[in-house]
């Protein structure tokens, strides 16, 4: 039961995600053509809102439902892994044209191949996962 | 009738997007979706080739519910709420197909060429998708997430960290665009 909350954000997500045209490779591919505004539209009036929003919890001090700290932990500083991981991580999404969000609203939608898409993220990870040591962070 | 099928224009798809991260902050948790990428290897039994899958998985089953219900969402939208078309911009669509005879834009969501299910096992498409997945997984988990983690909840919070990722994030799609379909399509 404690799960359908979830659930829902999730279903509610997935429909946005999908009537945005967020989930969609044409989308994809125009966005990083800079052939149209739409997408930049989609994610930075997402942002304007997010922006505003957070810094209101901050200056009100605002709790979750159940009187706790809200999940707003700062990034450690860095370099190499932002720059290095965002770069790798944009080649995927321009190709795939889907992002991890998106993949699953995409298979939902019922386009088998993107099952492809999924499970090469799944090895991604592993990879990431054993050679984690390894790479400059 | 037609209003329920048209696609969102940005100015409503945005806030909404925002309204997503807000509802899961307000129950205690971050707007992240590759983490479910992660928690999937661990459930599945990653912890024995990296530690970096050895952790309590079971207390991120709520974001495969988030992820599970992103199925659901997008097979209710395209089933009832959509035309299933995407009208990009003309001369996007024509370069899609005069370069890389991709034809469907403006008349299908996702290029049937790459994603139409009587190709699941053409070879071609085959190795692109798996390609492209991997950059995925692996670029999230090595950057420590991904379009919702930083491009939306990293930014909303003014971390630079996520900034420098979105940034990476633009670079590498539009190398993948300008400098490497040519070779890959």
């Amino acid at each position: 039961m404690k799960y359908l909350i979830y659930l829902l954000i999730g279903t509610f997500f997935g429909i946005v995600m999908y009537k945005s045209e967020a989930a969609s490779w044409f989308r994809i591919y125009e966005m990083f053509r800079f052939g149209s505004f739409h997408m930049f539209g989609v994610i930075g009036s997402a942002l304007l809102l997010g922006i505003i929003g957070v810094q209101i919890i901050k200056r009100k001090n605002i709790k979750t439902i159940n009187r706790r700290e809200m999940q707003l932990k700062p990034k450690n500083k860095s370099i190499p892994r932002y720059l290095f991981g965002g770069i790798i991580f944009g080649l995927g999404w321009a190709l795939a044209g889907a992002c991890p969000g998106p993949m699953f609203v995409v298979a939902g939608a019922g386009y088998l191949p993107i099952i492809w898409v999924i499970l090469g993220a799944l090895l991604g990870t592993l990879l990431y996962g054993i050679l984690r040591d390894k790479l400059p962070h | 009738m037609d209003w329920i099928y048209a696609p969102w224009p940005w100015y409503v798809a945005g806030p909404m997007i925002a309204l997503t991260m807000f509802f899961l902050l307000l129950i205690g948790k971050q707007f992240g979706m590759s983490s479910n990428l992660r928690t999937c290897c661990a459930a599945i039994g990653g912890d024995k080739v990296a530690d970096f899958f050895n952790f309590n998985w079971k207390k991120d089953r709520w974001n495969l519910m988030v992820a599970f219900g992103a199925l659901l969402g997008g097979y209710l939208a395209a089933t009832y709420l959509s035309e299933n078309s995407v009208d990009v911009s003309p001369k996007i669509a024509n370069e899609l197909s005069e370069k890389y005879h991709i034809k469907g834009a403006g008349d299908e969501y996702l290029p049937s060429e790459l994603f139409s299910n009587e190709l699941l096992f053409e070879p071609h498409n085959l190795i692109l998708l798996v390609l492209g997945g991997f950059l995925i997984g692996f670029g999230a988990r090595y950057a420590g997430g991904c379009t919702s983690g930083h491009a939306i909840s990293g930014l909303s919070n003014l971390q630079l960290p996520s900034l420098i990722a979105v940034m990476g994030f633009f670079i590498g799609g539009t190398v993948m665009v300008y400098f490497l379909f040519p070779i890959l399509f």
